[in-house]
């Protein structure tokens, strides 16, 4: 059976996350182009105020509970499982995301349906729904062909546009009824960000290390730097991982997302999980050792070389500069 | 607690990746293979959860080239055992290779009410989703991925755990044992471990080797064709002596306002 596209919704605390908007835009292409409608499924606690967002569905199905706050990997598939099956739906698209993670590998078990992650881009070629994904750190793509367009994709924040997932019109909204075998939440609380000494996400400019810099003490190299440029330091998850850095100043998926005018990224590969914190950065400056470093496609400077040759200097002149 | 830790080898992404003549898989030729990354957080974490609470960690590894050297290291790093799967599984992805494991602890029952089965939450060749995930589902075990922290509680025989949303945002969770976790980083970052102690586990310890039978395995989703992202499509590369290089980027922060 043929007969519709479904986006999981992705929300957190009560707030639809742009991704959502990136998967409407994409659904409403390959729902087209199927010629089935577009559904937009909405799990969650208290969910039913975020409907009016989702114009763009042809319908909105919501399954909204108490106990459905944050949903654990499996629960979460037996319920989309559901309603894929009800719906007798070919293709479900999903988040890339920390939140949704997992949904799809254990739907594709369930369902016996193959699931495409970490998908950039897609295209049909005589009927067929070609998808492109990033694989290796971002270093290479790889292509698809989803056997008789049915299957599962998750698609990599940041790949589409937001603005082809938003419509003015309001979606008719099927409640559903939440199933029995929804169990008492495993999810227990929230835990905060650690306020830091400073929010990366308010500074203009952002001198970023990543695992190039080798060690702790290295990390004052860059300090420096940013003292001169007059900015901040800010990093990628193996520099905050190794403890090198708080928390508070890593970019990427799981840290923080920075929009400064200038974003200088020093040892750092450009892997998707960072230039999902960064890209759209002012400018991008990246040194890298590496040619092929995936940072050098999106940034809007590059030098290939070593770090610790240049950044000294460039240091050494930007204090020169101002006196 | 029984903690057994998955791990696997994945290409080296800091090195060159060439795709090989099928124009659908890596030369092999050109990859230089290491543990991947989560799945070192996951030996790591498994090792403080033994020195907290007690209990084995058992290290289970499909062959590949450099494994040995990466169970070697995760024995210096505390891991009681190791295991590898002989066989040649290039090219196999999360979810044959999750069956594989699923396997060899259901045949030979390795589960317990105290077991923890650890991975890595990611790899970088997962295109078909993570493979922690299918072990879970292959198991029929509770499975959480992008996991930070994990505290065990005794009386109750469950694990209370950390999940990472973004910003720095988090949730906690509690599972019952057993259970599948898929690490994203453990509690410290992964102990290093001097060279004299791994040259000295590979004199002395033993890494028990097992054959498998691979006909049930699928070998997953056809991959039509490999390529190469469009490398420095719109950035202006700056070129010169590190002193030359300093000058132009002074020059173009200049021009833009930027200082
Ligand atoms: C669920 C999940 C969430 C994640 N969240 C995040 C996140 O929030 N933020 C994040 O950053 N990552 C995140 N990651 C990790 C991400 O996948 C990458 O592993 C990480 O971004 C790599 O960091 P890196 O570029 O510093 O290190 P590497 O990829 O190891 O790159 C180091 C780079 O330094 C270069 N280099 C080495 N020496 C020098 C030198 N002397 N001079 C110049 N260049 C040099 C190398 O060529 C290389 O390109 C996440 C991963 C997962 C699975």
């Amino acid at each position: 059976m043929n007969n519709s596209v479904i986006v999981l919704v992705e929300h957190l605390r009560g707030n639809i996350v742009d991704i959502t908007y990136e998967m409407l835009g994409v659904g409403k292409k390959i729902a087209q182009h199927l010629n089935v409608p577009l559904l937009a499924l909405v799990i969650g606690k208290d969910v039913s105020k975020l409907t009016p967002n989702l114009g763009l569905a042809d319908s909105v199905l919501l399954l909204d509970d108490e106990k459905l706050e944050i949903t654990p990997p499996q629960l979460t598939a037996k319920l989309v499982e559901n309603v894929y099956k009800q719906k007798q739906a070919s293709i479900l698209l999903l988040a890339c995301t920390n939140i949704t993670a997992g949904v799809g590998p254990i739907l594709a078990r369930r369902l016996d349906l193959p699931f495409i992650n970490f998908c950039k881009t897609f295209r049909f070629e005589n009927g067929d729904l070609f998808l492109t994904s990033q694989l290796y750190g971002g270093k290479i793509l790889s292509e698809v062909k989803l056997i008789d367009n049915k299957g599962i994709v998750g698609i990599y924040p940041g790949s589409f546009p937001l603005d082809a997932g938003k419509s003015d019109r309001t979606a008719p909204v099927e409640e559903l009824e939440v199933p029995d075998f929804v169990p008492e939440p495993s999810f227990k609380k929230y835990i905060e960000p650690e306020l830091g000494d400073i929010d990366i996400t308010k500074e203009n400019i952002l001198v970023s290390v990543g695992r190039g810099i080798q060690n702790k003490d290295n990390i004052e190299i860059a300090e420096e730097l940013a003292e001169a440029i007059g900015g901040a330091v800010s990093a990628s998850r193996p520099v905050v991982d190794q403890g090198w850095l708080p928390l508070t100043r890593q970019v990427g998926k799981s840290g923080m997302i920075v929009k400064p005018k200038l974003y200088l990224a020093l040892g750092i590969s450009g892997a998707p999980e960072h230039q999902e914190g960064m890209k759209n950065s002012e400018t991008i400056l990246a040194i890298n050792t590496d040619p092929k470093a995936p940072i050098f496609n999106i940034a809007h400077y590059g030098v290939v070389g070593d770090l610790f040759e240049i950044v000294p200097i460039l240091t050494e002149k930007l204090k020169q500069r101002k006196g | 607690m029984n903690l057994i830790v998955f791990l696997k080898m994945v290409p080296d992404t800091v090195e060159e990746l060439k795709i090989a003549s099928d124009g659908k898989t890596l030369d092999p030729d050109w990859l230089r293979m290491k543990a991947n990354e989560n799945d070192e957080h996951a030996v790591e974490e498994a090792v403080i959860l033994k020195e907290k609470y007690g209990g084995t960690v058992t290290l289970v590894t499909l062959d590949a080239p450099e494994v040995d050297e990466a169970i070697y290291t995760a024995l210096a790093k505390g891991c009681d055992k190791a295991v590898k799967i002989l066989g040649d599984w290039q090219n196999f992805t999360s979810p044959a290779i999750a069956e594989v494991f699923a396997k060899y602890l259901k045949e030979n029952n390795l589960i317990d009410s105290k077991t923890l089965i650890l991975t890595g939450s990611q790899a970088t060749d997962d295109i078909e989703g993570e493979l922690v995930y299918y072990l879970g589902e292959y198991l029929e075990l509770p499975v959480y991925g992008v996991v930070t922290y994990v505290q065990y509680n005794e009386n109750k025989n469950n694990i209370l755990i950390r999940k990472e949303f973004s910003g720095g945002l988090r949730g906690e969770f509690e599972v019952e044992l057993p259970a599948v976790l898929g690490i994203q980083a453990a509690e410290n970052p992964p102990r290093y471990v001097p060279i004299a102690k791994i040259r000295a586990m590979m004199k002395s310890a033993n890494i028990e080797e097992l054959e498998f039978t691979q006909d049930f395995a699928s070998k997953g989703i056809e991959i039509e064709k490999l390529y190469e992202p469009e490398v420095a499509g719109k950035a202006v590369m700056l070129e010169g002596n590190p002193e030359e290089i300093a000058t132009k980027i002074v020059e173009i922060l200049t021009d833009k306002g930027l200082i």
